[in-house]
């Protein structure tokens, strides 16, 4: 699971670099999300557009990255690929999280 | 001579373990393309399997690896019957567990990390029908598939 993270004045942006985030991953991804949004801006915005397949463990470990930030910090997600925006919009999921159709919408939306 | 009828069926042997389930949905997902079938209609076979199957490695096989999982795929006027086999550990309930959604109204720290798998699969699937045999587990279910035009 490689995870790219870079900070753009005060937002935090993590890109996944996977094409999946699955049972065989999801504890990888939750730790490395830890990893890189230990410190730093409140904002952090996850790139999803590389991820093709996400299963329920990946959900599960996206929510626990946002848990993880803390009340007072954001995860918001962009770039959503048709799957994986189907399988937030059935859990309802998609209520939960500020989406974006791409990384630059997400950051204009600031 | 003649032309053999397209193979609308086949069966897959999956190793109980996270790496061996990635590579079987690749297989599926291959296997449901050259039978003609539609690209939504293939990510949403894609999530059931997984899900599925997840639930297989994780809780009738309590994550040992080295146990086997038989995927038989059929594909009908009404869409795929899949049934999943394997001889791992009965359902506790003697029943598929129930599409109880998780909570998504939850307050912060309440926020669901995990119990979206069983909602999925029912909400994907129907006819979900679960039996035990002597000592094996036999999970079918249909998948419509709505996006896919049927070649005869």
């Amino acid at each position: 699971m490689k995870l790219t993270s870079s900070v753009i004045d005060t937002i935090r942006t993590v890109t996944v670099d996977d094409t999946r985030i699955d049972a065989a991953v999801a504890i990888q991804f939750k730790d490395a999300m830890r990893a890189e949004t230990e410190e730093g801006p409140n904002r952090v915005i996850l790139d999803l557009s590389i991820v093709e397949f996400i299963d329920s463990s990946g959900l599960g470990a996206i929510v626990a990255s946002m848990k993880q930030l803390g009340r007072d910090r954001k995860l918001d997600l962009a770039g959503l690929t048709p799957a994986v925006d189907k399988v937030f919009r059935l859990t309802r999921m998609d209520s939960v999280f500020n989406l974006y159709p791409t990384l630059d919408a997400a950051l204009d939306a600031d | 001579m003649t032309i053999p009828k397209t193979c609308r069926s086949f069966t897959i042997s999956i190793a109980s373990d996270a790496l061996a389930v990635r590579d079987a949905l690749g297989e599926v997902t291959r296997r449901l393309a050259q039978l003609g079938l539609a690209t939504d209609d293939i990510a949403t076979v894609e999530l059931v399997t997984a899900e599925v199957l997840n639930n297989i490695v994780e809780h009738a096989y309590s994550d040992e690896p080295g146990n086997i999982i038989r995927l038989c795929c059929n594909q009908k006027s009404d869409g795929l019957h899949i049934t999943f086999e394997d001889i791992g550990k009965r359902m506790p309930e003697g029943d598929a567990p129930n599409a109880t959604s998780a909570n998504a109204d939850a307050e912060f720290d309440d926020l669901p990390e995990g119990g979206f798998g069983w909602f999925l699969i029912h909400e994907l699937t129907s006819d979900l029908t679960y039996r035990r045999q002597r000592d094996r587990n036999l999970l079918s279910m249909c998948l419509p598939t709505p996006h896919t035009v049927r070649r005869e």
